[in-house]
C-alpha cells in the first residue's frame, strides 16, 4: 500500500493528528480540521455529506430530542427559527442539517459538560425540506427530523 | 460599538445566554441590483467562554440567517461571572465582547 517507509510514517502522523483534532472538538480548530470543516460546509449532496460527517454510524431515532419554535410552514425561508432541547445526558455535539438546501450542513454546536443541551438559532431554507438534528451523546448518535414547508426561499438565486 | 450584543439571565440554577450579532451572513449565492453575485461573507466560528473557559463552540456557514441570534443554557453560573462571546468570519475579521451575568 505504501511505497516507502517515509510515506508510511507521514500518513500515520497525519492520521493521528486528524483523529486528535476530531476528538478534541472543543479545542480551537487546527488547520486540518478547518479544511475538513470547509469541505463539510461546501458539500452539496445530503447523502454524501452524512457519509463524510458520520463515518459508519448508526442513527437512533429519538423522542428525547425536542423541537420548539420550528414552524410547520415557514413564511420566510431567510429566517426560520428553531429551538432544540433534549433530555439526553452528556450531549457533546448538536448538528443541524436541511436536506434540500444547496449546502445541507447549517451548523455544528460543540458543548462542554457545563452546558445544558439547548440551543436556539435562526437559519435559512431554500425550499420545503426535512430539517434534521443529530445529537451526539455518550458516543451514540440520536436523530430527529421534521418536514418544513417554505413559501418564500431564502437562499438566493 | 461591538457587533455582539449579549444578554444573560440567571434563574433556577441556570443561566440563559442570548446573543445577537450584527453580520451580513452572505452565502455567495445572492445577487445585487446589477445581477452580480455578492461575495460570500459569513461567520465560520463562534465561541462562548464562561470565566475564560470555553463552553460552546459553533461552526457555521452562510446558511445561518443574517444578524444571527443564538441562545444557550449554562448549568449553574453565578451573578457576576464573566461571559465572553467571540466570532471569526471567512474574511478573517473577528470581534469579541463580554458581559457579567445579571
Amino acid at each position: 500500500m505504501f511505497k516507502s517507509r517515509r510515506k508510511f510514517i507521514k500518513s500515520i502522523v497525519s492520521l493521528t493528528a486528524y483523529s486528535l483534532t476530531m476528538a478534541s472538538g472543543l479545542l480551537h480548530s487546527s488547520l486540518v480540521h478547518a479544511q475538513w470543516l470547509n469541505e463539510s460546509f461546501k458539500a452539496t449532496n445530503y447523502e454524501q455529506l452524512l457519509q463524510h460527517l458520520f463515518v459508519d454510524v448508526e442513527f437512533i431515532d429519538s423522542r428525547k430530542i425536542k423541537f420548539q419554535r420550528l414552524p410547520r410552514v415557514a413564511e420566510n425561508g431567510a429566517v426560520v427559527p428553531i429551538k432544540i432541547t433534549s433530555s439526553l445526558e452528556n450531549v457533546s455535539k448538536i448538528s443541524l442539517l436541511v436536506e434540500k438546501n444547496p449546502h445541507p450542513l447549517i451548523a455544528e454546536f460543540y458543548f462542554s459538560a457545563k452546558m445544558e443541551p439547548s440551543v436556539t438559532a435562526r437559519f435559512k431554507m431554500a425550499e420545503a425540506s426535512a430539517v434534521i438534528v443529530i445529537i451526539e451523546a455518550d458516543g451514540k448518535f440520536y436523530r430527529k427530523s421534521k418536514y418544513v414547508k417554505v413559501t418564500v426561499g431564502g437562499c438566493g438565486g | 460599538m461591538s457587533s455582539i450584543k449579549i444578554r444573560t439571565k440567571y434563574f433556577e440554577g441556570q443561566t440563559q445566554i442570548r446573543t445577537l450579532i450584527t453580520h451580513p451572513m452572505e452565502n455567495g449565492r445572492n445577487k445585487d441590483d446589477n445581477g452580480q453575485f455578492i461575495p460570500a461573507h459569513h461567520i465560520i466560528e463562534l465561541w462562548v467562554d464562561h470565566k475564560k473557559i470555553k463552553v460552546v463552540r459553533c461552526n457555521m456557514a452562510g446558511s445561518i440567517s443574517r444578524n444571527p441570534y443564538f441562545d444557550f443554557l449554562l448549568k449553574g453560573g453565578e451573578i457576576g461571572d464573566e461571559i465572553t462571546i467571540s466570532w471569526i468570519d471567512n474574511l478573517g475579521k473577528t470581534d469579541t465582547n463580554s458581559t457579567l451575568i445579571k
